[in-house]
């Protein structure tokens, strides 16, 4: 199954060679560089995982993090940066990021992680699904 | 006039240690860039022998985006390298126009991550002060952090370097929310004891919204 990511990082060039890359490996890629826009993204779009700079212009990317889980829970978001700091990282798992890469990353480790945050996705939203029948079942009387 | 040692050195580690954060991510970032396009460049050497034909315009811009990679660490690491050798001497005779340069290149990341443009053409003449440069480097800075702060709306900051009656002056403008609101003191203690070991002086003129830092010639003595 083509897993379907959004990637968000300030450098267009890290951006667009990350992608072509992606892209000829099967995977559904789109990019942006900003925090606004990766926003109005996931609230048009549904997607497997979401990569993530912690270092972004106008919005600093553990807050556009928070923002991402308060509007899409079930989102997997996976943090990739050069900012490396121990604390940033436990910082960013406790806000809801599945994991933490730092930069320069290898693309293989990268395409699993997207993998098992995709598969994590899958069972969210079955979970999700199977609680709505239940829920509906309930109050219909059925 | 001797300096207030325990806040010059406690706001001068604060400062190497933010700008070596600021360095490395840099680094780091470009690293990552260079990463990916020798990732995609063997991925092309691996079609191309599997007979799969490649447009040789997608080697040429790999190529070039790390051509572009490599001058960038290597300014990075040319105005790391400055700064790490302003701490070499206690006093000595700097150009304030080549030291505002590195600042404001120091600053960039800083600048962007805050969504405001450094507007600074260096005068073309040098302007030779006698000064302590890490304290003036440092001073700079806590001067265009707090410029950056105040900005309000039009999100730029203009450097502007002039004579002095005694030394030299950097000016920062417009400045749109002066007095301050962002809640801080100001100046804060770093400052202050910088401005002294300095022979340094601020001035707010809120007509202008400016801010001006005087600097004088004759430094710190330890």
């Amino acid at each position: 199954m083509t897993e379907k990511v959004l990637l968000v990082d300030d450098e267009v060039d890290f951006l667009d060679t990350l992608s072509e890359r992606m892209k000829d490996r099967g995977i559904n890629v789109s990019t942006t560089t900003s925090a606004e826009e990766a926003l109005k993204k996931v609230d048009a779009e549904s997607y497997d995982a979401i990569v993530l700079d912690l270092m972004m212009p106008e919005m600093d990317g553990l807050e556009l993090l928070k923002a991402i889980k308060k509007k899409r829970p079930e989102l997997q978001v996976i943090l990739l940066t050069g900012y490396a700091s121990v604390g940033k990282g436990i910082e960013a798992m406790k806000f809801g990021a599945v994991d933490f890469l730092e930069k320069p990353a290898d693309l293989k480790v990268l395409t699993e992680k997207i993998k098992e945050a995709q598969a994590h996705k899958m069972l969210i939203v079955e979970k999700q699904v199977e609680e709505k029948m239940k829920n509906i079942i309930r109050v219909k009387g059925w | 006039m001797k300096g207030n040692w325990e806040v010059l050195g406690g706001a001068g580690l604060q400062f190497f240690g933010k700008m070596s954060a600021s360095i490395s991510h840099e680094i780091k970032n470009a690293l990552a860039v260079i990463n990916e396009s020798a990732g995609l460049l063997e991925d092309l050497s691996l079609r191309a022998e599997k007979g799969i034909p490649v447009d040789p315009e997608r080697l040429k811009k790999q190529s070039g985006s790390i051509v572009k990679q490599v001058r960038r660490v290597d300014d990075i690491i040319q105005n790391m390298n400055k700064f790490a050798h302003s701490i070499d001497d206690p006093v000595k005779t700097i150009d304030l126009v080549q030291t505002v340069t590195l600042v404001v290149g120091l600053s960039s990341r800083f600048a962007a991550m805050r969504g405001v443009v450094l507007a600074y053409q260096p005068p073309p003449k040098p302007m030779m002060i006698q000064t302590n440069p890490f304290f003036l480097e440092n001073l700079l800075w806590l001067c265009l952090d707090f410029a950056m702060s105040t900005a309000g709306t039009a999100k730029t900051v203009n450097l502007l370097i002039d004579s002095a009656e005694r030394g030299a002056r950097v000016r920062f403008t417009p400045l749109d929310r002066i007095p301050d609101t962002t809640g801080r003191e100001f100046p804060e203690e770093p400052m202050k004891a910088l401005l002294a070991a300095l022979q340094g002086n601020l001035n707010i003129d809120e007509g202008n919204h400016e801010l001006s830092l005087s600097i004088g010639a004759a430094p710190v003595e330890r």
